[in-house]
């Protein structure tokens, strides 16, 4: 028999408690990359050289090397360095990191749009740069990168398998685990696939709503055009 | 002799090796109305851009109130100033754009109130009031909570005025603030500046096409021309009795087009 629902109902259990270790290193690595691509972007943006191109020669060798070597590199070689960290912890560093060199360019992407006039503006009216940014130029930047940054979220999610290669408990470990127990893979596989497929439609569907909400009130106030 | 408000010491603008300004001479007396016109590219703009320290200048130094702006002393020398020095002295300065540059996520009170909560630190009810006060002024009483994109030009440009003027400025500089607007809505906003020459005590600096409210407005117009004063004087010399030719020759042809 190729499918066996009494197995299904038996691994259930220990592949939904999975799939909360897997939601989790999304939602926390994406916060992080959220806000280290804002950092990023910002720096990017610096007048000052010295800034700005450590700055961007950083972004690019992140974006440019693959996640599973900077999971490993986290997770293996910062002990190395007296840094020892818990595989969740170096999985989420390393996820956060390197989606957060991709949502800088998302960002740099809003925050370059801003109409100079803005920035003008906010000279005229001796606004600091905090201030600035922060009341100014960021609720303006951000609203309409809302749906770029979603794709990078489902799209961090979908990578959270390669956290199984440092062993953290996630579906994809727990899967393979339940298989090789059990000598059977076709069901633990083909549900890991139907989760990650439910999950990215429900957060694509969430983006959408942030999106909506966020257009009326940053983007569109007072609803007129 | 009184200090000037605002004073040019032989200033220099270039861009590359075009020079947009050159060796600018010029003092603005304290509550003096001046008109800038000239034809594009004349360099006008850059004047206010410069004051404003949204353009950095190659040579000479700007005054405003007495005080070095472009420049700030360390040990006994002038040396080009810092961020901090142009934050202390630019709120003297306020501006008013072609475009109006509002903040379009922030009501009209909201854009009255930014800078003066976190520039000048009023309370929000201090800066609440201060901008309701300001926004009645213009005649925008009734429309505080609206947002710049449900209002015409003409209101937006008032409510940029208004921003400006919550600062409390001793300069304010208007750049082409009427170039942008419909033509049926230029006469609300140019309503608004005639005001506040009479009720208020600021320096105005303006740049304008209005050839009509700066004769009537001003009390000295400069004709730029080349990235020089052409030709200064009172309103009624230039536009009725110009010396030179070149003056002559664009208030002709901007008479003309009118």
């Amino acid at each position: 028999m190729l499918w066996d629902w009494n197995y299904v109902w038996e691994i259930m259990p220990a592949l939904l408690r999975a799939s909360i270790v897997t939601v989790q290193a999304t939602l926390l690595g994406f916060v992080l990359a959220a806000v280290l691509g804002l950092i990023f972007a910002i720096l990017r943006m610096s007048r000052s050289n010295w800034i700005s191109i450590p700055t961007a020669g950083f972004v690019e060798f992140i974006r440019s090397t693959p996640v599973l070597i900077q999971i490993f590199f986290v997770f293996f070689v910062f002990p190395e360095f007296g840094i020892v960290l818990p595989a969740m912890v170096a999985g989420v560093i390393a996820l956060g990191l390197h989606y957060g060199t991709y949502c800088s360019e998302v960002y740099r992407a809003g925050l370059e749009n801003i109409p100079r006039g803005q920035w003008e503006a906010s000279i005229a009216l001796n606004l600091s740069p905090y201030i600035t940014f922060r009341d100014i130029i960021i609720p303006q930047a951000i609203p309409p990168v809302i749906p770029a940054l979603g794709n990078y979220l489902v799209a961090l999610f979908k990578e959270t398998p390669l956290l199984s290669a440092i062993a953290v408990l996630e579906l994809m470990q727990t899967a393979k685990i339940l298989g090789s127990e059990n000598f059977r893979y076709v069901e633990p596989m083909t549900l890991v696939g139907g989760f990650f497929l439910v999950m990215s439609i429900v957060a694509a569907a969430g983006i959408r709503q942030v999106e909506a909400y966020l257009n009326r009130t940053l983007r569109n106030p007072g609803g007129a055009r | 002799m009184t200090t000037p408000m605002v004073k040019f010491d032989n200033v220099t603008k270039r861009y590359g090796s075009l020079t947009v300004l050159d060796s600018l001479n010029l003092d603005i007396a304290s509550n003096e109305k001046v008109a800038i016109i000239g034809p594009s590219g004349s360099g006008k703009t850059t004047v206010l851009r410069m004051l404003m320290t949204l353009e950095r200048i190659n040579e000479g130094i700007i005054y405003v109130d007495g005080e070095p702006m472009t420049h700030m002393e360390r040990n006994g020398k002038l040396v080009p100033a810092n961020e901090r020095h142009l934050r202390r002295v630019r709120g003297n300065v306020g501006m008013v754009f072609q475009h109006f540059n509002l903040f379009p996520h922030m009501s009209a009170m909201k854009n009255c109130m930014e800078a003066p909560i976190h520039v000048l630190g009023l309370s929000k009810q201090e800066a609440a009031d201060r901008a309701a006060e300001l926004l009645d002024m213009v005649g925008l009483g009734d429309k505080k909570d609206q947002y710049p994109s449900q209002l015409s030009g003409g209101q937006q440009q008032r409510v940029a005025i208004a921003r400006a003027l919550a600062m409390r400025p001793k300069v304010m500089l208007f750049d082409e603030v009427t170039s942008a607007l419909d033509p049926e809505l230029v006469g609300e906003v140019l309503n608004v500046i005639r005001k506040l020459g009479t009720e208020h005590n600021l320096t105005m600096l303006m740049v304008t096409h209005q050839m009509g409210f700066a004769r009537e407005f001003a009390d000295r117009v400069c004709f730029f021309y080349g990235g020089k004063i052409a030709e200064s004087g009172k309103p009624s010399e230039i536009f009725s009795n110009p010396k030179e030719e070149r003056t002559r020759q664009f208030l002709s042809a901007v008479l003309e087009a009118s």
